[in-house]
């Protein structure tokens, strides 16, 4: 299968053009933003207050880096586990205009009606491969909530990104078909 | 006759401990990596493991970590009871090569305090420290740093005797299953069976510091180790979960006496990143 090459901001085309199981590289600008964050950034869609950043046809890279050594852009930075955001991901797809996730793992219902309904899109990074991704990683900046440490808002300056496609806007998902084939109960 | 340990040395050895448990993956456990890539079927999950291998072979080389979750310190203590620690507490001298190994060495700190809205505390203390007095005038230090992504898909189940090694092993199984994509497959499982509620925990987590696929020096638990293992390896998750043979590399499991009411169950669960570093002092 060839690999797709994409490029953020993500838009209704270029999403549609995903499908589950594709690999692909991403260039572009990504950020960085796991548990705290996600609170505080639903917090204040919730106050109807403005994002420190506009989310809009974005994608999310859920990852807590290590520190970089001296001379390097970032440390180790390798996907976290996508569950614990599924509680603010649907507000952030349907009034922050998120279009992206990267992560590693499952995601709930809620979370697949939302990137259905909205067509937006869901990959998975290789978990644990967090010292192989940080060398598409070219820069890093915080760009919010900086006393987080690792858990602060970042943005990520990428360029060819592995990622694949679990969750595309067609409804399809790629842990559920591929684990059905190989299970032998 | 005592033997005294001073305590800075202790702090030194940790902070190496930590840093090199985090960038260099064991022996065994780069192994077992190379022996699940030659059993997977699956194109995905080779392709899946080809990157993992790789992975570890860059934290190798460029000494950085093989994951970004440092996990947090989990620290095992062999203390002889005729040593004498020398120069201060020794949990404070552990806390402080913790707190060294995880600055100098650029590893993530994740400790936070309280649990609910809490702080960081800026350099991965407290760490977690479990300490078995023994006989003899040594001590031993194993660093196992642990990650959250495959602690958090771990579980303890309060069983009944009835239950047998065929509720276990469907325990063990449900909760893989459960699992699925999220701990970072293909894992390691560790088993605890017996003891009560804390001691069946303790002891899934030591069945993971055995080198990653030994098998249990009893027969028939290793016996066990293999039956559980291909029935977890039948669910099809496969490495990353996208689907394949190899879900788990190997399950380790430690048996300890039950009261006669109860039948404790602990899953364990490792992430393909098996990391811990040992010395004897």
């Amino acid at each position: 299968m060839p690999i797709k090459s994409i490029h953020t901001p993500l838009t209704d085309e270029s999403v549609s053009q995903l499908r589950s199981g594709d690999q692909v590289l991403i260039t572009g600008t990504i950020y960085a933003a796991r548990d705290t964050v996600h609170k505080r950034l639903v917090a204040l869609l919730d106050k109807g207050e403005k994002l420190p950043v506009d989310l809009k046809g974005q994608i999310v890279y859920y990852v807590g880096p290590t520190p970089p050594r001296p001379g390097k852009g970032i440390g180790s930075a390798g996907p976290t586990t996508s569950g614990r955001m599924d509680p603010y991901t649907p507000r952030l797809i349907a009034d922050a205009g998120l279009k992206g996730m990267i992560g590693k793992g499952l995601r709930s219902q809620d979370v697949k009606k939302a990137i259905l309904a909205k067509k937006a899109i869901y990959f998975a990074a290789v978990g644990g491969a967090g010292a192989l991704i940080a060398k598409s990683i070219k820069k890093a900046e915080v760009v919010a909530y900086p006393e987080l440490g690792p858990e602060a808002l970042q943005a990520l300056e990428v360029e060819d990104f592995p990622a694949t496609v679990i969750n595309d806007c067609y409804g399809a998902d790629l842990y559920e078909e591929a684990v059905a084939k190989y299970a032998e109960q | 006759m005592t033997r005294s340990i001073e305590c800075s040395r202790i702090t030194t050895e940790v902070e190496r401990l930590c840093r090199e448990a985090n960038c260099h993956l064991g022996k065994e456990e780069r192994e077992i990596l190379e022996k699940a890539l030659e059993e997977e079927v699956s194109p995905e999950g080779i392709g899946a493991l080809k990157l993992l291998i790789e992975n570890a072979k860059i934290a190798e080389r460029d000494d950085v970590p093989i994951c970004q979750d440092t996990g947090a310190a989990v620290i095992f203590l062999e203390l002889g009871q005729d040593v004498r620690i020398e120069g201060g507490y020794l949990y404070d001298a552990i806390n402080a090569g913790v707190a060294q190994g995880y600055t100098n060495g650029y590893l993530r700190k994740s400790m936070v305090f309280p649990p609910v809205d809490g702080k960081n505390s800026g350099d991965n203390t407290p760490a977690i420290i479990h300490t078995k007095i023994v006989p003899g005038d040594h001590l031993t230090v194993t660093v196992a740093p642990k990650g959250g992504g495959s602690e958090n898909m771990s579980a303890v189940g309060m069983l009944t005797p009835a239950a047998g090694y065929e509720g276990v092993k469907k325990f063990v199984v449900d909760t893989v299953k459960k699992a699925g994509s999220n701990p970072c497959p293909p894992i390691i499982v560790g088993v605890g069976i017996g003891g009560n509620f804390e001691k069946c925990a303790l002891l899934a987590k030591e069945a993971l510091l055995r080198p990653a696929g030994e098998a249990s020096p009893i027969a028939e638990v290793a016996a066990l180790e293999k039956d559980f293992l291909k029935a977890i390896n039948a669910l099809g998750i496969g490495p990353q979960g996208f689907g394949g043979r190899v879900t788990a590399m190997a399950v380790h499991i430690e048996l300890f006496a039950r009261h006669i009411a109860s039948f404790p169950v602990a899953v364990n669960i490792q992430c393909h990143a098996a990391r811990h570093k040992r010395i004897t002092l």
